[in-house]
């Protein structure tokens, strides 16, 4: 087990949240409703009656959920439900937008992600993000990969070409490439590009690995690659996709929540809410009745 | 109950009543008349280049000769070289970039990467930008001269209390001058480069954990340096050319010296140009030397633009992205 980074605020700083849940300890993890005993693994991300503002506009309302460590959790859900703002919360990409306020608590290993003097910055490396469309930067394959690991400081050649070789194989995209690193990543096809910009997120070592809709703009070959690739990494990282494609969500996800206009449906192992959801909505949407 | 929801229309003629052949004969003349029409518009302006340009390179290439590109004025400027010109110009547009370039680029990117969109602030910062742009050329001569020579050359050679050396029209206040003139072309560039930059780019290094500033340093930049060119470009172009900014501010009437220091005046082509036309004792006799010296002028901006695009290009072509 790797060493977890702290990302814990200074003591001074605790957060005057008033009546804040007795936070789960890093370690020792009592299940949280709604978590299976003996089906999940410890809880690693959590949502606890979390709000999201656009401006006036709620986003989210009072979701509160818990994701297992290394398993596949899969958000679904109409356009415009929130599951991607949901999904941005946990790397707080949405503070990049103006006017967004969130209400509730959103953690990490127990850490609250959104206290005073949180590093965003070591949050972002912890929590990776793949996004809908590839987007490689305009740097060649190698630049891309070692982006990352540069920027925090690595600077032996040696040790970047190992770890690029490394995560290139861990992305299922070694052989493809091995040839050509010094080739813009450009010249990739989709689906390359999108498990080179997997790459790129492994290549900091996070723990968790957010995706949103990162099959959506890729032929079913490429998409079924990504998909093995998913099913792969769970063993080592935890995952969170977004999708669209209901069958995906069966395919690779451990657990599935369902999202409806800002608010959590129902969220169980993904087994049962395929085949028996306890909400008349969940099964309208995943039968194919709306959305 | 039977009030249509649609406003009820006067009868008139249906579209396929409207279309009928000799309408469709009297649009297909007007389509005809409006191609000639602006076909000529653009032909005038092409008449007007040729004609612009082949009058000054007849008039001017029989002068344009090594001696001519290597030599000082002689005899009063009605004999001679450029060559102290040709130097001067070339400094001063150097030093005009890298005083502008940093300053404009930086400017840029707090504008479109750290201020707040839209902010009372960032806006009244545009406003001024663009009004800056609309500025005359001679105001920023005027406002050099008070600014930069009289304020704070003065106020260096007061601290340093050796006589004046500061104070007066220099290369270096000259350069300022321009660069200030090329703030806002060097600024809007940059931020239509910024903004150029697909949002996904920066959501992906932020996501990895990058700072902004890495961001902005390791992925905005690099790919919005083609964009920044573009303006380095404009701005090379405008202050080869402009003369009322440094009228007051460093160009030198005649010099016998290249300028050797940042205090030193300078000789510069739309000075001289300005110098042969106006000034000349013998008018005859200068006339060629007009001549060349304009084309020199033509072809040095030319040659300036022409390395930044390939500049330009090869970068383009290195992110592999398209020309």
């Amino acid at each position: 087990m790797e060493a977890i980074v702290s990302i814990a605020p200074p003591p001074d700083s605790v957060p005057p949240a008033a009546p804040a849940p007795p936070r789960p300890q890093p370690r020792v993890h009592a299940p949280a409703e709604g978590a299976r005993p003996g089906t999940a693994g410890r809880e690693i991300l959590r949502a606890e009656a979390l709000s999201l503002f656009y401006g006036r506009a709620q986003a989210l309302h009072a979701v509160t959920l818990s994701i297992p460590e290394r398993s596949v959790t899969a958000l679904i859900g109409p356009s415009g439900c929130g599951k991607s703002t949901l999904l941005r919360v946990f790397n707080r990409m949405n503070d990049l937008i103006d006017g967004v306020r969130i209400e509730g608590t959103a953690m990490l290993d127990g850490t609250d992600l959104y206290a005073a003097g949180v590093d965003v910055v070591d949050l972002r490396r912890r929590v990776g993000m793949v996004f809908q469309r590839a987007n490689p930067f305009p740097k060649s394959i190698f630049e891309n990969v070692a982006f990352g690991p540069r920027m925090f400081g690595m600077k032996s050649s040696g040790e970047l070409d190992d770890l690029v070789e490394r995560t290139l194989r861990q992305a299922a995209l070694w052989d493809e490439v091995k040839d050509r690193l010094k080739d813009s990543a450009l010249r990739l096809s989709g689906g390359q590009q999108q498990r080179l910009c997997i790459a790129r997120s492994l290549a900091v070592d996070p723990e968790v690995l957010l995706m949103d809709e990162p099959a959506s703009a890729l032929d079913p070959t490429s998409t079924a690659k990504i998909e093995e690739l998913v099913l792969d990494l769970k063993t080592r990282y935890t995952i969170v996709v977004v999708t669209h494609n209901m069958q995906q969500a069966a395919r690779i996800s451990d657990r599935t929540a369902f999202l409806m206009q800002g608010r959590l449906v129902e969220y169980d192992a993904t087994a049962k809410i395929f085949t028996q959801p306890a909400e008349r909505l969940t099964e309208d949407y995943i039968s194919g009745r709306f959305g | 109950m039977s009030a249509s929801v649609f406003p009820s229309v006067a009868p008139g003629p249906s579209v396929r009543e409207l279309a009928n052949p000799s309408r469709r004969a009297a649009q297909a003349g007007w389509n005809v008349l409006w191609t000639g029409v602006t076909g000529l518009a653009t032909l005038w302006i092409v008449l007007i280049v040729a004609i612009i340009l082949g009058t000054i390179v007849i008039g001017g290439w029989r002068t344009v000769t090594p001696t001519f590109l290597l030599g000082n004025p002689e005899n009063g400027m009605t004999e001679g070289g450029i060559f102290p010109a040709i130097f001067g110009t070339v400094l001063l547009v150097f030093l005009m970039i890298i005083a502008v370039l940093p300053v404009g680029v930086l400017a840029a990117v707090y504008l479109h990467e750290y201020a707040r969109a839209n902010s009372p602030v960032t806006r009244a910062v545009r406003f001024a930008v663009n009004n800056l742009a609309g500025v005359p050329s001679i105001v920023f001569g005027l406002f050099g001269l008070g600014f930069f020579i009289q304020f704070v050359g003065r106020g260096i050679d007061g601290a340093l209390g050796q006589g004046v050396l500061f104070g007066q029209p220099a290369i270096v206040w000259a350069a300022l001058t321009l660069a200030l003139l090329n703030l806002p072309v060097v600024i809007v560039s940059t931020e239509e480069a910024l903004r150029a930059v697909p949002r996904a780019a920066r959501e992906g290094a932020l996501a990895l954990g990058a700072t902004r500033w890495q961001t902005v340093w390791h992925v905005v930049l690099p790919q919005a340096l083609p964009g920044v060119l573009t303006g380095a470009i404009l701005s090379v172009s405008r202050g080869a050319g402009e003369v009322a900014p440094i009228l007051f501010t460093g160009a030198a009437y005649y010099l016998p010296y290249l300028p050797t220091s940042l205090t030193d005046q300078f000789m510069e082509l739309g000075y001289h140009v300005y110098v042969l036309a106006t000034q000349s004792p013998n008018v005859e006799q200068t006339l060629p030397l007009l001549y060349g010296t304009v084309l020199v002028l033509l072809l040095l901006t030319f040659a300036l633009n022409f390395t930044a695009i390939v500049v330009r290009a090869r970068l383009r072509r290195r992110m592999g992205l398209r020309d």
